[in-house]
């Protein structure tokens, strides 16, 4: 069973945006478990550059295991004001921990309500498990 | 996965938890524990995988060996009984129909090993392409196959099959498991020393259980298809379908050094003949990305702006951490030294043609 935090919002591409305790204006964006479960070991994450213009559902970035490359999409509309330098020499920090250490980058809100489109955790859990039925 | 065949092994691998997907018909695990550490399990200990998809033909009769030295371009007069021998098969244009190893048990028998995609198609073609006094029979639904591989592989191998244990590398012998007849062969896919044991379905699981029990204090453990990968790419050991194919030949897939074009006739020889006299327009090479690019199967390979060429496997090397990967360009582009691009999904990383393996095992 994957692990789904409560403090958070998600998107059907299985990425998490959780609004940053110091600067309500500003999410931080991770994969969930389930993601990186499925994506297995990840040795390769790109990410887009601090003050690059995202748009909620495009691409944004990838993460890479031995046998794939998966996209990123912007699970918001935004400034991109903070990536996860850690991730550059330690990918795997996505798969040890990817609701804190492994998390992607930080996205300053162009509109708020984007927050609204996603799902909580409890919509996620039933998302999986509608996936799992498949 | 409801409609795909199984190994003999189905059940151990839902015992440990492996992955299953889609590989060939099959339901196959392509990971247990993760990639990485069955990889270094494999590089560092032992690894047990299940191949059992893959195909086996007999071939038999007093021509054995001149029928099967016809159909492929390496050339079985090159070795003795008991030995192995890696060689493509070709069609009339000198396309690669499939990469086999043949295991030469006499000059009457030769038993082949077949890519489990390409099994249909292989004994169609060797059927229709077969002459003289020999007869080809498809037994891959008798053989259960258990590769071994790793370090620690010949101490493992030796407590199970002591007979064996002083065969060296590409030789295979016949013996026993479970009181069925099986055959040990010492090749891989690897480039780990250990074997290839061929046994009756119904031994396969008590070899695989067998395997793992002698082998707790060496590190044995399963090896899924997603490392069985890995493994070969650092060896730049080709895979069918991705690296070679019907559209590819062997002189360009950097096989010439299994394509004798010195033996008597065989399937394929004159298309490639003739492409050895005109030039061989393209080769297959090892390239290393750097700039936090990894190579996959299709990016482009660029020179001066220019497509040369293309990426036909490629991952980051869990043993060196770097970036490796197969891909035809141009022969003229073709040296170790040469530098290169990769358009990796639109962004240009520089590469460089390197030698290859790209990973030397025991070093």
């Amino acid at each position: 069973m994957s692990q789904i935090e409560k403090d958070r919002r998600y998107t059907r591409e299985h990425e998490w945006a959780l609004v940053d305790e110091d600067h309500p204006n500003v999410v931080i964006v991770g994969i969930t478990d389930y993601a990186q479960d499925k994506l297995g070991d990840i040795v390769m994450v790109e990410l887009p550059t601090v003050g690059d213009k995202i748009e909620q559902d495009e691409t944004c970035g990838t993460v890479e295991s031995p046998k794939s490359v998966s996209d990123l999409f912007a699970p918001v509309t935004g400034k991109v004001v903070e990536v996860n330098e850690a991730l550059t020499d330690s990918p795997e920090l996505v798969n040890e921990d990817c609701y804190d250490e492994g998390w992607l980058f930080k996205v300053e809100l162009a509109d708020k309500s984007e927050l609204d489109d996603l799902m909580d955790a409890r919509e996620y859990e039933a998302f999986l498990n509608s996936l799992d039925e498949d | 996965m409801a409609d795909l065949a199984q190994t003999p092994l189905y059940a151990v691998h839902q015992r440990l938890g492996g992955r299953l997907v889609e590989f060939a018909g099959y339901a196959m695990p392509v990971q247990y524990d993760g990639i990485l550490a069955e990889h270094e399990r494999v590089r560092t200990r032992v690894g047990l995988f299940d191949v059992s998809h893959m195909g086996e033909v007999r071939v038999t009769g007093p021509e054995a060996l001149e029928a099967v030295n016809r159909l492929v371009t390496n050339d079985l007069h090159r070795v003795g009984d008991g030995r192995a021998l890696y060689t493509a098969l070709c069609d009339t244009d000198g396309g690669i129909v499939d990469d086999l190893i043949l295991y030469r048990l006499s000059a009457t028998e030769i038993f082949i090993c077949v890519n489990a995609a390409n099994r249909a198609a292989d004994v169609a073609h060797m059927r229709a392409h077969l002459t003289g006094d020999a007869r080809l029979e498809d037994e891959s639904d008798r053989w259960a196959q258990i590769a071994v591989q790793g370090p620690n592989a010949p101490e493992l191998l030796a407590r199970v099959f002591p007979k064996a244990a002083k065969l060296k590398p590409f030789r295979v012998a016949q013996v026993d498991y479970g009181g069925r007849p099986a055959y040990f062969a010492t090749t891989g896919y690897t480039g780990e020393r250990g074997a290839e044991v061929y046994v009756a379905p119904e031994a396969a699981e008590a070899l695989w259980n067998e395997l793992t029990e002698r082998g707790q204090d060496l590190g044995v453990g399963p090896a899924g298809l997603g490392a069985r990968d890995t493994l070969r790419l650092e060896m730049a050991y080709c895979l069918y379908g991705n690296d070679i194919d019907r559209t590819t030949t062997p002189l360009e897939a950097g096989l010439g050094w299994v394509t004798r074009l010195d033996k008597p006739g065989f399937v394929g020889k004159d298309a490639l003949v003739a492409q050895e006299a005109a030039g061989v327009p393209r080769k297959l090479v090892g390239l290393e990305v750097f700039d936090r690019g990894i190579p996959r199967h299709g990016y482009p390979v660029l020179h001066q702006g220019r497509q040369v060429g293309h990426v036909t496997s490629g991952t980051k090397s869990p043993s060196t951490g770097r970036a490796i990967g197969l891909a035809y360009v141009e022969a003229a582009l073709s040296a170790p030294g040469t530098e290169l691009a990769v358009d990796c999904r639109g962004k240009e990383k520089p590469a460089r043609v390197v030698e290859t393996p790209f990973y030397q095992p025991g070093k």
